[in-house]
């Protein structure tokens, strides 16, 4: 078995108080092997964002934020945050964002806010050597001006190619595991077909792993290996891409997959929301276990 | 071009200038009293009164009135004092350097505690620190400057005497002579290192007690601006990219912050020319503040005006001034210029 980038074992989250809170997940394990596509899917506010944000250690600075369980990323532990996890960030884990213009801060061109990034994998890096390798990385993503582009605040492109700057900015440090977190939602079909084809291409390339987050189907299926379907705060189903399309198990899914948008009218199915079969037990299709152990 | 853009600022302010001017120039004629009167005083015969009534066209007219002082003015000119029996713009000259010096050291320190004051406090939202910075923020805000003066000179003139309470300078030290009048600048254009210490040693105070409420309102601003700013997705990739929190603060969230701030560091600063009048009276301080509330006492009607008139421009200036910087630190108000 090959080593895993990432583990997460029942991870539970819940926003509030100590006293007075709501639970957002119920116990998520998941893993993602080096260089392997995982995709996780579901609706809006199933948790899927924020199971990704906990993985980076993002969210767990607030009061507000009661997190549980094990998070191994990179042979670390993430499930308290901290300094450890923060020194991966922008370096041994990146993440790039639904709407890329407006994840680039508009007060700076985009050179500065690459010099940054780059300091992140290398805190020595001189101007120089940031501004060459930044060149190198947008003319690896297919911008045609690289100059032109880091001298350019966000506003000033075009939404593909912020979403081609954020990929070259994700990729620059090399990380281990990349999150896409409904990756170029915002941009038109055509763009975001193009960008994640790109990103497909590149990640495959260099053996990074990728943990795509989505609601769109149609994006997985073509994205990812390996699929766990999220929804209310729990996995209810994971399996190979191939298992969970030819053979979807769990009522959800089915309902996922019929809500496919189709030119002759397929609308969302007509299941009631809170029947019995949504609460049903996680399914988990042939070789696709949790591995044993919680150390890579 | 900025150029361009500036210039049409200057045009609007110079309307806005003689707007002002009608509206101070009427509304000193019509408050009750006999300026003439007040000017001679209570022993001054009836044909002595008549006589400085004709001298200063105090029977002509409101326009005509105007008129005779719009091209008074045209020349430089803006009338004599009844006060001082000095023009106007001599007392001006003499009184508005150490007015806007006050001012513009307390600016100063508005901008140079409050803004990280507000980083502060939003940087450890909800924290020890943050609750530190909001208490100072908002007592600065609710207390009047006057007040500050007082508690200032209480603290640090008396119950532990290391600033001086009054005036700009030792009695000891001579006023330094230059192009300025700002003691600071002239001391050190000199190279008068003593000179320079005194002033700034008697600005301490007086410039502390003017800056608190702007100070607080800055602070305040500045955390709500961050925390505004702190919600948007380019902060939650800054982090998720590993920017150093301390970086971000200072550089990635504050900027986006700082754009709004600036504006209404403007109208602080105009709030500021308005309060030096009290704080000017607390500490002694020979400014144009001063000279203002004596001539409006006296219905001193050229020296109300030309005061108003000169406070007024300054406050215009200040904010040309603050719309250029936001231009300049806002990229999209930058480039948009750049392009018409």
């Amino acid at each position: 078995m090959t080593d895993c980038v990432l583990t997460i074992r029942d991870l539970r989250l819940a926003f509030g108080s100590r006293r007075n809170n709501s639970a957002v997940l119920h116990g998520i394990s998941l893993h993602v092997r080096a260089g392997e596509k995982v995709a996780l899917v579901g609706e809006s506010g199933s948790g899927k964002s924020v199971t990704a944000r906990l993985a980076m250690g993002l969210l767990q600075e607030s009061q507000k934020v009661h997190a549980t369980g094990s998070i191994r990323f990179d042979g670390i532990d993430a499930i308290d945050g901290g300094r450890e996890i923060a020194s991966r960030r922008g370096n041994r884990v990146a993440m790039i964002f639904q709407d890329p213009t407006s994840a680039l801060n508009p007060t700076f061109r985009i050179r500065g806010q690459f010099r940054d990034v780059l300091r992140s994998g290398d805190r020595r890096i001189s101007v120089a050597d940031a501004d060459a390798r930044a060149e190198a990385a947008l003319a690896e993503v297919s911008i045609p001006d690289p100059k032109r582009a880091l001298d350019s605040y966000a506003f000033q492109l075009s939404g593909g190619m912020n979403q081609r700057v954020m990929i070259a900015m994700a990729l620059a440090n090399r990380p281990a595991l990349l999150i896409a977190d409904e990756p170029g939602t915002a941009l038109d079909v055509t763009v975001q077909a193009q960008t994640l084809s790109l990103m497909h291409e590149l990640t495959e390339k260099r053996g990074t792993a990728v943990l795509l987050i989505s609601h769109n189907l149609g994006v997985v299926r073509e994205f990812a290996d390996r699929v766990y379907v999220i929804y209310r705060g729990r996995i209810v189903e994971h399996g190979t891409t191939a298992q969970l399309f030819r053979d979807p198990r769990h009522p959800y899914t089915r309902a996922l997959l019929a809500a496919i948008p189709k030119i002759s009218g397929g609308g969302l199915p007509d299941l009631p929301e809170r029947s019995p079969d949504f609460e049903s037990p996680m399914i988990t299709h042939e070789g696709c276990s949790e591995p044993e152990g919680l150390n890579p | 071009m900025i150029l361009k853009s500036t210039l049409r600022r200057i045009g609007a302010a110079l309307i806005v200038m003689i707007g002002i001017s009608m509206l101070i120039f009427a509304i000193a004629r019509v408050m009750p009293g006999d300026p003439a009167r007040i000017a001679l005083g209570p022993n001054a015969t009836a044909e002595q009164v008549a006589a400085l009534r004709v001298e200063r066209h105090l029977d002509a007219p409101l326009p005509v009135q105007y008129l005779e002082f719009l091209k008074a003015l045209s020349r430089g000119d803006l009338g004599r004092s009844l006060y001082t029996n000095r023009p106007v713009t001599t007392d001006i000259a003499q009184f508005l350097p150490a007015t806007l010096e006050l001012v513009v050291v307390s600016a100063i320190i508005m901008v140079l505690i409050g803004l990280p004051l507000g980083i502060m406090s939003a940087h450890f939202r909800g924290r020890v620190p943050d609750h530190v910075g909001r208490l100072i923020a908002l007592i600065g805000v609710c207390t009047p400057a006057f007040v500050w003066g007082v508690i200032l000179q209480l603290f640090f003139g008396y119950f532990w005497p290391i600033f001086p309470i009054e005036g700009r300078l030792l009695e000891s030290t001579p006023p330094p002579q230059g192009p300025t009048g700002f003691y600071l600048i002239d001391s050190l254009a000199a190279g008068n290192i003593t000179t320079f210490f005194d002033a700034l040693h008697h600005l301490v105070l007086p410039a502390l007690a003017l800056a608190m409420s702007g100070l607080g309102q800055t602070a305040r601003l500045t955390r709500a601006n961050m925390i505004d700013v702190y919600d948007k997705p380019y902060v939650e990739m800054e982090r998720a990219y590993g920017f150093k929190p301390f970086r971000i603060a200072t550089r990635y969230a504050f900027r986006p912050a700082f754009i709004p701030t600036l504006t209404i560091l403007g109208l602080e600063f105009a709030a500021m020319l308005g309060n030096a009048f009290l704080v000017e009276k607390v500490f002694g301080w020979p400014g144009l503040s001063r000279y203002g509330v004596e001539v409006i006492i006296r219905k001193d009607l050229d020296a109300i005006v030309g005061t108003v008139l000169i406070i007024a421009a300054a406050f215009l200036i200040m904010n040309i001034v603050v719309d250029i910087l936001v231009g300049f630190i806002n990229p999209r108000i930058r480039l948009a210029a750049g392009k018409a």
